[in-house]
């Protein structure tokens, strides 16, 4: 049968602020285990949750960059369950009242489609601790540090239909936060952790099927190899006749499988009811405004002006877009080179392929966006060709100096004397008689792919010094005799 | 409103509390008889009427984004009942 | 010395008359004689009351002293003491010495006052008897075969037998004034707010208020000056600012406005005690209030209501009694399910578990909005018939309690009978007004507490019209036999 696949994603964002949602304990990765609790993240009698108004202000942010309705008054609510990394027996989030309400994205994929993917809601919420499996005398040992830190959990319509574009609508979150500055978008240290929801139906048919959740996945490409193989249990299921069982799943990288996550299933009667130690967060209308004033230029915006601006095609600019590293980092180059097209190809091209060789974000290039651009100068004033300045660049990744000094030291400088490069020329056309016959005897399809022969014997007699812009019109008239 | 004993333990296993078959019957019917007693709201007409959470009906009150507390890990440790290299102990968990 | 008042005895502080050292020891004296018979204490902290003691009379000796400076006071074992044990009142925690200090008992310290030690309650401060304590039933002084009240059942006992000048209490639903009109005490639930909620245990969140306990207004004056105020700790504290609660005390009543709600006084009120309410009434009317007749129509709701809202938000609030982190776990648990049902099962008394379940019910899927919510919205009348009445008068009177102290026993057996007695104060807590009970005479040998009921932040109002009832009587002065025993 041909299926149908239907994703809605929950993303948790952590927000980065300096201290907890609801105490003044410190937010960090990698502490010793305990050692950023207060007895309110400990959960300890008496303890009182009192808000951070960083995490309020960062929400609101959030809100305003999915075109989402602020929630004017939203309110914290108590979900029960117990679970030795939940300190009080309930988790601390918001419920009928979330401080973001309905938005969307409209999300561009790798073949330049776009799709709009529709946002229910954010709310704040306080994440949990860590369970730790070594074995402690067959007992698990519980961290609390990261309990209490602020969550933005993002939870979208069931809008996606495949894994790509599940993949390029988290790029996407990803992209906003960190634009934003409220998340530090490091998945490895669980910064961002997703839940898939996935059902698949018949092509055609309006209801939706049966779904599965998978629980926090955090990297892209567990996203889309995790809904590709639930995919596959779930259509092989189906096809044989049999049912999905709603359920909660867990990804395994290392075996490419998800699998049923028993000890959860129990436990979902939430029994959520408004938190009584905290109150209504009201906001104003003069508040709300004055943090649409803060934002920042947005991915799709900045994508926008970098084609007005810079004349980039509309994958260009989306590329450059997509992190606002790498969208200062061209903006920088540029600002020097003043030739966006140029500027363009060598950050998406010979940065990003040495960047992904090395698995380095832009942030850890070794080579400063302004020394990238000197670099390109160099390209544009004629001083080397592009093939030289690839050879350049890479010595430049290995600290071997400037762009400038680099060409003097190992004179790369390019030959533009065009007395020279006609005796050069003058000097091959004698060496291949019988090329340079065959040459004029042709027809002018057949000249235009005999020429390369010519051009190919320059660069190599000029070790690569020769300005092909240079060569190729003399190279021309030359041949004609 | 009454509830029957299977009742009493799926709401006792929500709650995290082991009932034996003996308290279990004890509880079925005091918490029947305090089911009873609430039941009389049911004859009041509240439509229209906003639920109230808060007497004050005030509103949250907004902390600065400071780090304010130190780490006193070892004070709060001692009160619990196993633990080992900081950690909390538990019987093992199976996700 | 015993039944001295706040003010007499910092008078005699000051002049060195006695020192705090003295005056604690004697004090610590007459709880080892006297309580065996109450069991009013939980914890006796003499090393700690003693070295409070040994430092306001360095603070008197420097002249840094304030009026409460030396006085030794008993706490209810429900607010966080750093260093001493707190229970709760349960089996949960009997081993559980918190390392931080709640606001109440912090603000009273840095005011000078001496801990002597925390008295025993209903466990978790769910009760109306003081007989649901892990710890033992306490004993009423006034006729030890009886129960003090509840939950704040120790606190009430110790100040009328003399084991503490003044102590704290908690009120959810009656806690303070029912167990203060049940041993012939004053007690002040302050407006929900008023108090900050920090380092105290909670019970029901939205409606849990501390306050003090004592042998007159004036002297629970002398403890709200210290405990009340806006706390950043506490997100429902209120940042409305705080009354001179001592400056208005004797301000003359002539032209007070009396409301007396026809509701109080129907079935069900002992005849005894509706005489003693009455006579009262005349009391103030002589003092030159006027008295009429107010209706809060909805007062019946407010037992279905509260033992909706309270449960729920309890059973909520003791989930983090797991065996985790603090409190009881079970010997051998043979898996995590295990661990949290049986250490659970174990650490909570019957109460306990039975209202955890009645809230655990409540909230669950398919009947929240049948009791939840509609507890909420039955909460909302309540209020607005409060505010419709205060807008008539400026105090309401009424009884606190059905009937004096009853027999140890005599009600364990009916919990809904227990409840019902709580149909006088419940619907105070769900409103979030102040009200106090003060002492007004005695039914069946026992002594009857008037109730008097204010408007938001009206403690200072309170605290007044009690005052001028206590210049003009003598029922606060009355000492239970036990008492002159030692």
């Amino acid at each position: 049968m041909n299926w149908e696949v239907v994703i809605g994603l929950e993303i948790h964002t952590q927000l980065s602020t300096k201290s907890k949602l609801f105490s003044g304990a410190a937010v960090g990765f990698g502490a010793e285990p305990n050692t950023q609790t207060t007895l309110v993240d400990l959960g300890m009698p008496g303890a009182l949750p009192v808000f951070n108004k960083e995490a309020l202000r960062m929400a609101v942010m959030f809100g305003h960059a999915i075109n989402a309705e602020i929630g004017m008054t939203s309110v914290f609510a108590r979900k029960n369950y117990f679970y030795p990394d939940l300190p009080k027996g309930y988790q601390t989030s918001q419920m009928d009242h979330p401080i973001v309400g309905k938005g969307y994205l409209d999300v561009t994929l790798d073949d330049g489609t776009t799709s709009r993917v529709g946002i229910t809601r954010a709310h704040l919420e306080e994440d949990a601790g860590k369970s730790l499996h070594e074995d402690f005398h067959g007992m698990t040992g519980i961290d609390l540090n990261r309990s209490s830190t602020p969550l933005l959990e993002i939870v979208s319509e069931p809008d996606i239909r495949s894994a790509k574009e599940a993949v390029a609508y988290v790029k996407m979150i990803h992209s906003i936060v960190t634009y934003l500055g409220i998340c530090d978008g490091n998945m490895a240290e669980g910064s961002m952790r997703c839940d898939i929801n996935l059902s698949l139906r018949p092509k055609g048919q309006k209801e939706y099927g049966t779904r599965t959740e998978i629980k926090n996945v955090n990297s892209f490409r567990f996203i889309e190899k995790a809904i590709y193989t639930e995919i596959e249990r779930q259509s092989d299921i189906l096809e044989d006749g049999g049912k999905i069982v709603q359920e909660t799943r867990l990804y395994d990288p290392e075996k490419n499988e998800t699998r049923s996550m028993r000890s959860k299933e129990d436990a979902n009667d939430y029994r959520y009811f408004p938190c009584p130690d905290l109150l209504p967060i009201e906001l104003t209308e003069a508040y709300v405004e004055e943090i649409r004033q803060t934002l920042p230029e947005l991915p799709s915006q900045k994508a926008a002006r970098f084609q007005s601006e810079y004349k980039l095609s509309e994958y260009d600019a989306h590329v450059l877009s997509s992190s606002r590293a790498m969208a200062d980092y061209f903006e920088t180059a540029n600002k020097q080179v003043k030739d966006a097209k140029l500027t363009a190809n060598w950050v998406m091209g010979e940065l990003s392929k040495t960047l992904n060789q090395e698995q380095l974000e832009i942030a850890q290039s070794t080579v400063s966006a302004e020394a990238f651009g000197e670099l390109l100068i160099r390209i544009k004033d004629n001083t080397i060709n592009g093939k030289t300045a690839k050879d350049v660049f890479q010595a430049m990744w290995l600290g071997e100096g400037s762009a400038d000094q680099i060409i003097d030291a190992k004179g790369l400088k390019q030959v533009t004397d065009t007395g020279a490069i006609e005796s050069m020329i003058q000097t091959i056309l004698d060496a291949n008689q019988a090329q340079v016959e065959q040459y004029r005897a042709a027809d002018e399809d057949k000249q235009k792919k005999m020429i390369g022969f010519f051009v190919g014997q320059v660069m190599k007699a000029s070790q690569g010094k020769a300005n092909p812009g240079i060569v190729n019109p003399i190279l021309a008239k030359m041949l004609k005799g | 409103m009454s509830i029957d004993k299977q009742d009493v333990q799926k709401i006792a296993h929500l709650a995290r509390l082991a009932l034996t078959e003996a308290d279990a019957e004890q509880y079925q019917q005091s918490l029947s008889s305090v089911l009873s007693l609430v039941e009389q709201m049911q004859s009041v007409n509240t439509d229209g009427i906003e639920p109230l959470s808060n007497p004050l009906e005030m509103t949250q009150r907004l902390r600065d984004d400071v780090v304010t507390e130190d780490n006193r890990r070892d004070d709060f440790l001692v009160n619990a009942p196993q633990t080992e290299a900081g950690l909390f102990l538990v019987p093992k968990v199976i996700d | 010395m015993f039944d001295q008042s706040i003010s007499t005895l910092a008078a005699q502080l000051r002049n060195k008359d006695i020192s705090s050292v003295e005056l604690t020891r004697y004090f610590l004296d007459r709880i080892t004689k006297l309580d065996p018979q109450l069991n009013s204490y939980i914890t006796l902290s003499e090393d700690v009351a003693l070295k409070q003691a040994a430092h306001a009379d360095t603070q008197i000796q420097n002249g840094n002293a304030s009026l409460l400076t030396g006085i030794p006071i008993a706490h209810k074992d429900l607010f966080c003491t750093a260093g001493t044990l707190t229970t709760c009142g349960s089996k949960m925690l009997n081993n559980f010495v918190p390392p931080y200090e709640s606001t109440v008992t912090s603000r009273l310290q840095n005011a000078g006052a001496v801990m002597l030690g925390k008295t025993n309650m209903d466990e978790f401060a769910m009760g109306s008897s003081n007989e649901n304590s892990y710890y033992g039933a306490v004993k009423n002084p006034w006729n030890l075969d009886t129960v003090p009240g509840g939950s704040s059942g120790g606190s009430a006992a110790a100040v009328a037998a003399g084991l503490a000048i003044a102590a704290t209490g908690t009120d959810t639903g009656g806690s303070i004034r029912q167990p203060a009109s049940f041993c012939g005490i004053t007690g002040l639930k302050p407006t929900y707010g008023r108090v900050s909620r920090f380092g105290m245990i909670a019970y029901a969140s939205s409606l849990d208020q501390a306050g003090p306990m004592a042998k007159s207004a004036e002297d629970c004056a002398h403890l709200m000056q210290a405990m009340a105020g806006f706390d950043d700790k506490d997100s429902t504290s209120s940042e409305t600012p705080n009354d001179d609660y001592l400056s208005n005390l004797n301000a003359p009543l002539s032209g007070l406005k009396i409301g007396l709600p026809k509701e109080y006084f129907g079935e069900g009120l002992d005849a005894g005690v509706a005489d003693v309410i009455m006579a009262a009434v005349k009391e103030f009317e002589n003092l030159g209030a006027e008295v009429k007749e107010i209706s809060l129509p909805n007062l019946n709701l407010s037992i279905p209501s509260y033992y909706v809202i309270a449960p729920s938000e309890a059973s909520s609030n003791l989930s983090r009694f797991d065996g985790v982190r603090f409190g009881h776990r079970c010997e051998d648990p043979k898996d995590l399910l295990d661990m949290y049902m049986r250490s659970r099962a174990e650490g909570f008394g019957q109460e306990v578990q039975k209202r955890i379940m009645v809230g655990t019910y409540a909230l669950s899927e398919g009947y929240y909005d049948a009791y939840y919510l509609k507890a909420q919205k039955i909460r909302r009348l309540i209020k607005q018939d409060f505010t419709n009445a205060l807008q008539e008068v400026d105090v309401i009177m009424g009884p606190v309690a059905p009937t004096t102290a009853f027999g140890l026993g005599s009600k364990t057996n009916d919990p809904v009978a227990m409840y019902l007695e709580d149909i006088y104060t419940l619907s105070v807590n769900l409103a979030g007004i102040p009200a106090m009970s003060i002492p007004a005479g005695f039914a069946n040998k026992m002594p009857v507490g008037l109730q008097i009921m204010g408007n938001y932040f009206a403690e200072a109002k309170l605290l007044n019209v009690a005052h001028q009832y206590q210049q003009n009587t003598d029922w606060h002065r009355q000492t239970p036999d036990m008492a002159k025993g030692a």
